[in-house]
């Protein structure tokens, strides 16, 4: 399973609305670190297959979203379960830290 | 740290493995692996492709007439470096043990690299103002990158700390987005250059706080605001500002050599003469871990294939190395290496 591009149109659905928990990575294409973050997300996309969804919202495309999630920095990689954003990371990050914090999402699910 | 479920055999010896990923380390992947020293880079989980990444158009580097932003040029240096069959892993060295004959690079998975060479190409970060709230909400309007993070302050205050090039290259950038920005320095003179100092004397948008210095950062989920000292009279003040982007140098990245390789009084490598060994036999440094002076990306280049340069003549240099695993492991036939030379 693929990550998919979220936009400002189609956020609630495809995040606030999902049957699972979402993991959000805010990215634009003149973002270096965004680059590093992108194929970590895509593993894990694969690895969380039917568990866990991840998308991706361009941040200079959705100016609205970026707001609401007060993102002042990317990559901005936010946890949603049931409509709720659980917790946030700025900056790129080891595959490790991203791997714990999808755990603890789906920890945070099941509670 | 995880030891490896396979015993060591005499191909876990290599010639040579690169710490960091920047022009420096990938210039140097590049030559070692034209030498056939088929090295590893490990070119850092999150800091891969070095201070370029966070870079957008680059100007001045050779070669790119109409420009090239930074993290394609990094790419490309990376494919260059592969196609001639270096090992790129974006994997964090987390220890090394650079004193015996055979090096060893610890990374973050557990993996470990024996090398007979090592090059060392680690850069430099950006220096923290050492504040308390600085990491809590660093990237959450707190930032060393305007180039990455001006985007998202559209329309507001903004402050900018230091006073050199950097400090007012980003504030002239950050008037593209902000209502105001002030550039907050200790002294009542910029450091950067004449004409940068007056570009940003000139623009109605920015302003100056003298004789200023950040002393607290304040904000919940976000920055709201600084407290400034005066260092002069020492009174504080407090000041609005949705974004703090903090310009005041760098330091290099050589926390994990303390104890083993010589370090100069900034905690940059230090190199004999104009070569890039270091104290320790085989093992070299380049780029920003070196450079306190340049610091540009075609310079950490140039010292990155000096670093491999100097590598292949201290390997073809061992000719009676006893490999401690299993002699009798081939080196690189010294006849290959000129060749290449």
């Amino acid at each position: 399973m693929s990550t998919t591009d979220v936009t400002d149109l189609t956020f609630e659905a495809e995040v606030l609305r999902s049957d699972v928990p979402v993991v959000v990575d805010f990215w634009a294409p003149w973002c270096g670190p965004c680059r590093l973050v992108s194929p970590v997300l895509d593993e894990l996309s694969e690895e969380y297959a039917g568990r866990v969804k991840i998308v991706k919202v361009n941040a200079d495309e959705n100016p609205g979203l970026s707001e609401d999630f007060k993102v002042q920095s990317i990559p901005f990689i936010a946890f949603f379960t049931r409509g709720e954003m659980e917790n946030s990371l700025v900056g790129a990050r080891p595959k490790a830290v991203l791997k714990e914090a999808v755990e603890e999402l789906l920890a945070a699910a099941d509670a | 740290m995880t030891e490896p479920a396979v015993q060591p055999s005499a191909s876990d010896v290599r010639d040579l493995v690169v710490v960091g990923s920047g022009p420096a380390g990938y210039t140097a992947a590049i030559y070692a692996a034209r030498a056939g020293l088929a090295p590893v880079v490990v070119a850092g989980s999150v800091t891969a492709g070095g201070a370029l990444m966070n870079t957008t158009e680059v100007e001045n580097f050779p070669g790119f007439p109409d420009g090239i932003q930074g993290p394609e040029l990094m790419d490309s240096m990376q494919k260059q470096a592969e196609k001639f069959g270096a090992e790129v892993l974006w994997d964090d060295a987390t220890s090394l043990d650079l004193t015996g004959d055979v090096k060893v690079v610890t990374t973050g998975n557990g993996d470990v690299f024996r090398a007979r060479a090592v090059i060392l190409a680690t850069g430099s970060a950006y220096r923290e103002l050492g504040l308390a709230d600085e990491k809590r909400l660093s990237g959450r309007g707190v930032s060393w990158c305007a180039t990455c993070d001006g985007f998202f302050f559209r329309d507001q205050d903004i402050l900018v700390v230091g006073g050199g090039d950097s400090a007012v290259e980003e504030a002239t950038f950050l008037t593209r987005f902000g209502r105001s920005v002030t550039i907050v320095h200790r002294r009542d003179e910029l450091r950067a250059s004449k004409i940068m100092a007056d570009r940003a004397a000139a623009d109605p948008k920015i302003s100056f706080a003298w004789n200023s210095e950040v002393v607290a950062i304040h904000g919940e989920e976000k920055v709201t605001g600084v407290t400034l000292r005066d260092t002069v009279t020492g009174g504080t003040r407090e000041v609005g500002a949705g974004g703090l982007f903090v310009a005041i140098g760098h330091v290099p990245r050589s926390d994990l050599l303390l104890g083993q390789v010589d370090l100069d009084e900034s905690g940059y490598v230090a190199v004999v003469g104009r070569s890039t060994r270091t104290n320790l036999t085989g093992v070299f440094a380049c780029g920003d871990l070196v450079d306190h002076t340049y610091r540009q990306a075609i310079t950490a280049a140039g010292s990155g294939c000096a670093a491999a340069l100097d590598a292949q003549h201290f390997l073809a240099s061992l000719t009676d190395v006893v490999d401690p695993v299993v002699p009798g492991e081939a080196l690189v036939p010294a006849a290959l290496v000129e060749e290449e030379l």
